[in-house]
């Protein structure tokens, strides 16, 4: 299967699914009718938008509608795509397109961390990078274990150490081996946390305020959040975002059926640029962001059709 | 703009306990704040609409509108009707006496918590006299069998890798190395599955026909939003499983997904897996998740885990002291660490209902208690135990003695001081505790209660807290109820 069309599957699935929703509404109601804004709402909340976010949308979108005197049901879902869109912010390029960069991977268990981190290191490599991994997750059994696989297969170099030593030293570790192999994209994994575990969030700090200390790139954080994850997303992106002040976001998983909706809410609340999709297991389920693209695949891309 | 949920439905309750008696337009705007509140805990949104429907009927009858006191009335019928929805408190374990080995499969999606759910069971079978085995089935994650092994290691568990790539065989082999061994449970972990994935699907049927489980459980994370019920539905069609286990309860996630999984299936969750503790795996109880997905405190939990933490001498003591009103700072650093014992001030607080607004409007230092200890530990103990004793140039010692200012000291002190003045308050109001009303929904400890109760509501004064109380937890459990 080519990389293009692997990208473009995961993200159809979630999209069909919307678009199944919507085109039910278009048939039911040609007209933009009471029947089509609770559908519409009801598509917002179902792609886990959170019940505020889609009521307030709807409400916008229906004073826009009158506005604009958009009778067609077409040009409203349009005005939504556009709408949504405009809330993702942009930028993150530098965390890992630009020149050199230290990137840590942070999130809760399980949101796919270090899948994610060995998916990137794969593809940096890919162009012509050189990348050093480290495994800060010293905590969890196995992890080492894991990453090092993925150090495999995507050919690179890693760094770890025992499992239980002191992650910030070996994130510091990792920092100086990829001075000296000349590395220019230091990836390191870090444990899974909840945000409400005040002590594990208190050792992250530490370890950032170390490899920023000892950084000789510029050093970024990147928030990893599965798509199907609900309103609580937004509340770990707040905590992980005033611990560590964030710079990027990865949305995992979206090869399900979970619409990745709290993207939207991430984005607006926190101004987060959105650096990656992850849409498989595989090496090379990795996908860029494009707001449009991302709006489209909640809403259906009406225009097109 | 995303008002806590909690501080949604605090609004909605002042709202309708300001009012005597009311309409049928109150209760309908209630209903859509409780509606909200049901949609920002994740519960999917057909459950919702449905449940909305059915609460708002019930609270429509006379019997509600007409008492005395329909606001708590209507604060019960969405609590009872939340609990009976997420069904019975009785869901055990399918184990049948004298099999060999009974088997547990887990399933679920990519990082819900499978390896550490698998681990937590094992722990919880072995301390009731089983001798599980754990079968690491999950061929595709990289060194995911090393860390089921690791798991194992640590509490003590055997655990099966097997040979080769083919999950099937895995756990066919997996059940004759139980029985060679003598293992009389099998938990049998797969590897994580999307729910869309035909193939991975597929597997887990075959998996399941050839071990044929006593007992298949989903792991479901309870931070998943509305895809719950995608996902909840598909793997209930495939391999039909038993029961649920939530994970990441430990998180501030509301959970409502635990809602929509009963009314999407049916199937009962039987445990909540909340840290990273072999221990941390416990029964779910269907009335305090309710409270958890509205926002209203787990006020149970938080008494449970007081329980859990009181020493009987210890209290015997102080209960003796708070009877002549007199707490010295001893009781007061006593009750510090009874309090990070308990998880610390912010899990007491969010406990509470409205606490998370206190601990997100930055109301709540966490760290106050610490700060205290350490300037209680720079003090000697005739000063702790008469701190009245402390004049100025003592003070000045003490202040010295924890790195702080002197400020720090007076402040802690007049909060000490502050402390005092509510226990003698609290005393001359609750006069006699045994003989209060009982609390609905708290699990009796034997004879003990009635004695146990009353000492415990004397102590639990929270230095630092604005003069909250563990009796006035007590008044908003009795207001809710």
């Amino acid at each position: 299967m080519g990389l293009f069309s692997r990208f473009t599957e995961g993200l159809t699935r979630t999209r069909e699914a919307f678009r199944e929703d919507v085109n039910l509404l278009l048939n039911r109601s040609p007209e933009v009718d009471e029947d089509f804004w609770d559908g519409l709402e009801e598509a917002l909340i179902v792609s886990d938008m959170g019940g505020y976010s889609a009521a307030t949308i709807v409400d916008k979108l229906r004073n826009e509608a009158t506005r604009k005197g958009l009778r067609n049901a077409r040009d409203v879902l349009n005005a939504l795509n556009d709408q949504i869109a405009a809330e993702f912010v942009e930028g993150g390029d530098e965390i890992l397109g630009g020149e050199g960069s230290i990137v840590l991977f942070v999130g809760v268990n399980g949101s796919g961390k270090t899948t994610t981190t060995g998916k990137i290191a794969k593809q940096a490599k890919d162009a012509g990078r050189t990348v050093i991994l480290g495994c800060g997750d010293t905590f969890r059994a196995a992890a080492i274990e894991q990453l090092e696989v993925w150090a495999q297969r995507a050919g690179v170099e890693i760094c770890a150490r025992e499992r239980g030593s002191d992650p910030a030293s070996v994130c510091y570790e990792t920092i100086e081996r990829g001075e000296a192999i000349g590395a220019d994209l230091v990836l390191i994994d870090t444990a899974g946390r909840l945000h409400t575990s005040a002590d594990l969030m208190r050792e992250l700090e530490k370890v950032v305020s170390v490899v920023r200390k000892r950084a000789n790139l510029p050093v970024h954080l990147v928030l990893v959040i599965d798509a199907t994850t609900g309103q609580n997303g937004l509340q770990q992106a707040r905590e992980f975002n005033n611990a560590l002040d964030l710079d990027g976001v990865i949305i995992t998983k979206l090869d399900g059926t979970a619409k990745g909706g709290i993207a939207v809410a991430v984005a607006h609340y926190l101004k987060l640029p959105i650096v990656k999709l992850g849409v498989g297991e595989g090496l090379e389920d990795l996908k860029d962001f494009d707001a449009h693209e991302y709006a489209a695949g909640l809403l259906g891309d009406f225009g097109q059709e | 703009m995303f008002d806590s949920l909690q501080d949604q439905l605090q609004e909605v309750f002042d709202d309708l306990k300001g009012k005597g008696r009311l309409t049928e337009d109150d209760i309908r705007v209630a209903m859509r704040r409780v509606r909200m509140a049901l949609l920002e805990a994740d519960v999917s949104f057909k459950v919702v609409k449905s449940f909305v429907a059915k609460a708002s009927a019930r609270c429509m009858e006379a019997d509600v509108l007409d008492s005395l006191t329909p606001a708590q009335n209507v604060i019960k019928v969405v609590l009872d009707e939340l609990t009976s929805l997420l069904g019975e408190t009785d869901a055990r374990l399918n184990l049948q006496q004298g099999k060999h080995p009974n088997i547990i499969m887990l399933v679920g999606l990519q990082g819900s918590g499978k390896t550490t759910a698998a681990a937590k069971l094992a722990y919880l079978l072995k301390g009731e006299g089983h001798n599980p085995l754990l079968v690491a089935c999950d061929v595709y994650r990289p060194a995911a069998a090393d860390q089921l092994q690791t798991l194992g290691g640590e509490i003590g568990v055997r655990v099966y890798r097997g040979e080769g790539k083919d999950p099937v065989k895995i756990a066919k082999d997996g059940m004759q190395y139980a029985i060679d061994n003598l293992c009389d449970v099998a938990i049998v972990d797969t590897a994580g599955r999307l729910h869309v994935d035909e193939e991975m699907m597929a597997e887990a049927e075959s998996i399941k026909a050839a071990v044929d489980p006593d007992e298949v459980l989903m792991v479901v994370d309870a931070m998943t939003g509305q895809d719950v019920v995608n996902v909840v539905e598909t793997f209930s069609a495939r391999v039909d499983f038993d029961g649920v286990i939530m994970s990441k309860m430990d998180g501030d996630a509301r959970g409502g997904g635990a809602l929509s999984i009963r009314e999407a299936t049916g199937k009962p969750i039987k445990f909540i897996s909340s840290g990273e503790k072999p221990s941390s795996l416990e029964v779910f109880h269907p009335d305090r998740m309710a409270r958890r997905i509205l926002g209203m405190g787990d006020v149970v939990s938080l008494i449970e885990s007081a329980v859990k933490v009181q020493q009987q001498e210890e209290e015997a003591e102080a209960t003796e002291r708070l009877r002549r009103m007199d707490l010295n700072l001893n009781d007061f650093l006593d009750m510090n660490r009874q309090i990070r014992k308990m998880g610390g001030v912010g899990k007491l607080i969010s406990a509470l209902p409205g606490g998370d607004k206190m601990m997100s409007q930055g109301q709540v230092d966490a760290h106050a208690l610490d700060r205290m200890e350490v300037i209680i530990n720079s003090m000697t103990k005739q000063e702790r135990e008469k701190p009245d004793l402390i004049n100025g140039s003592r003070r000045a010692r003490i202040a010295a003695g924890a790195g702080v200012t002197v400020t720090a000291v007076n402040q802690l002190l007049k909060q000490y001081s502050e402390t005092r003045k509510q226990v003698k308050k609290m005393m001359a109001a609750y006069g006699d505790f045994d003989e209060r009303p009982g609390r609905k929904g708290r699990p009796k400890k034997g004879g003990k209660k009635g004695k146990k109760g009353g000492s415990r509501g004397r102590r639990m004064a929270m230095p630092g807290m604005g003069g909250m109380s563990l009796a006035d937890l007590k008044k908003i459990q009795e207001m809710m109820e």
